[in-house]
């Protein structure tokens, strides 16, 4: 989906705010989140780190922002801990007020549905038998797509043409994965843009190296008018 | 799929509170669970982890040149392994070849040689300008890189997760792997900072 996340090229965020001896967690808070949400994934919920990524991007862009990184993920966890009916809606903020002393009433447990998904192997790589389609020094175009669920082809490479560097391990699909659509392994390429395919002939100049994987990619003249 | 969470005004604190009462009360997460995980990601898996790889690829040209050519088994020679460690590639920089990490869609990081990402690398701004001006960017973090340096910026958008091998730095001849170690930050194995000699 076209959101928030997907920030490869924005402009006006500014200068980044950088602390070398910044501590891995720098709230209690964080640490805590983290842990929780690690657990929300496939311990809690039987969702998978796609569909994981997937809640990240659903959330509203202010949400997205408004508490760092460890606060999307605290809203990824309710997200995935939802989703599969492990809480219930609004039982978070119900809690969060009970705790602070206010007189609710918490919503009632609602029906598990946990995601019917049991992955073909540990982590993402997964085989596939077919050769890969393009080879090393082969020029390849990033589809212009725009689907509305999960994927890992970013809008800035979309419709730009660059040379395939690498063949990456072939690995289960995330657009498919995260949807529970099935794994749909694929072979991954790593693909080299120059920038001023990228972002015109002003670009300063660099190669943008990027991992797309083969249902992401076409030959340069195809579909083309 | 139902809603995202409506919007809330309490504070993060609080919810995070309240979301681990509530599975705790379920007998779904035991609190020392969560006090361990975070033990280990506060206090084990850190980039001291990564500078290990790094000096050893410095002082043992074998080790080097296996971490080139299959980062992930490399690095598990020295221990290193677990979540976002699937497939680790490390990139090597030269006097003219600067590599720089980022990701732009999450924040994915070489988590076994790195640890946690840190707040610069999860933030907006470096995941937006990092694909559009790195030497800019670069800049701003006190590494002005001249003309005849080509920069190559690998944006981590599969499970493949990239780690910088910095250049060793001069005037360090004379100095031991285990006080390489000492000289080798987070910030020069995202490519965001040179390794310096010590003063």
């Amino acid at each position: 989906m076209d959101g928030i996340h997907d920030m490869g090229g924005m402009q006006g965020w500014g200068i980044v705010p950088f602390d070398p001896t910044e501590a891995a967690f720098t709230a209690g808070w964080e640490g805590r989140a983290f842990a929780i949400s690690l657990l929300s994934m496939n311990r809690l919920t039987g969702q998978n780190l796609d569909a994981m990524r997937h809640a990240l991007e659903r959330l509203h862009p202010l949400e997205y922002l408004r508490n760092g990184y460890y606060g999307r993920w605290l809203l990824m966890a309710e997200t995935l801990l939802t989703d599969s009916g492990v809480i219930a809606e609004g039982a978070v903020d119900a809690r969060a007020r009970k705790l602070r002393g206010d007189d609710v009433t918490e919503p009632p447990d609602p029906v598990l549905n946990k995601p019917d998904y049991t992955a073909t192997g540990p982590g993402s790589l997964r085989p596939v038998d077919d050769p890969p389609r393009f080879k090393v020094g082969e020029q390849v175009r990033a589809k212009d797509i725009h689907p509305a669920g999960h994927t890992r082809l970013p809008r800035y490479v979309r419709g730009r043409v660059g040379t395939v560097q690498r063949i990456q391990p072939s690995a289960l699909l995330p657009d498919t994965n995260a949807h529970f659509l099935g794994e749909n392994p694929q072979h991954c390429y790593g693909v080299a843009f120059d920038s001023t395919e990228l972002w015109g002939s002003e670009a300063e100049p660099f190669v943008l190296h990027i991992d797309l994987f083969d249902s992401y990619l076409e030959a340069p003249l195809e579909n083309q008018p | 799929m139902s809603p995202v969470p409506a919007p809330s005004d309490l504070p993060v604190e609080l919810r995070t509170e309240a979301l681990e009462s509530i599975l705790v009360e379920k007998g779904l997460v035991d609190p020392a669970v969560l006090d361990k995980f975070v033990k280990t990601y506060a206090e084990d898996v850190g980039p001291l982890n990564g500078a290990k790889v790094v000096a050893r690829a410095w002082t043992d040209p074998e080790y080097k040149a296996r971490l080139l050519e299959d980062g992930t088994a490399a690095i598990a020679e020295l221990g290193f392994k677990g979540p976002q460690g699937e497939c680790i590639v490390v990139l090597e920089n030269t006097p003219t070849r600067h590599h720089l990490v980022v990701c732009t869609l999450c924040s994915c990081y070489p988590w076994p040689v790195l640890g946690l990402p840190p707040t610069w690398y999860k933030d907006p701004a470096y995941r937006s300008r990092a694909v559009r001006e790195p030497r800019a960017l670069l800049a701003e973090f006190g590494l002005e890189l001249g003309p005849e340096v080509e920069i190559k910026v690998f944006d981590s958008s599969s499970e493949v997760r990239y780690m910088v091998l910095p250049e060793r730095p001069a005037g360090t001849d004379g100095m031991s792997e285990e006080e390489l170690v000492s000289l080798v930050t987070r910030e020069a194995m995202t490519g965001v900072a040179k390794t310096k000699a010590p003063a």
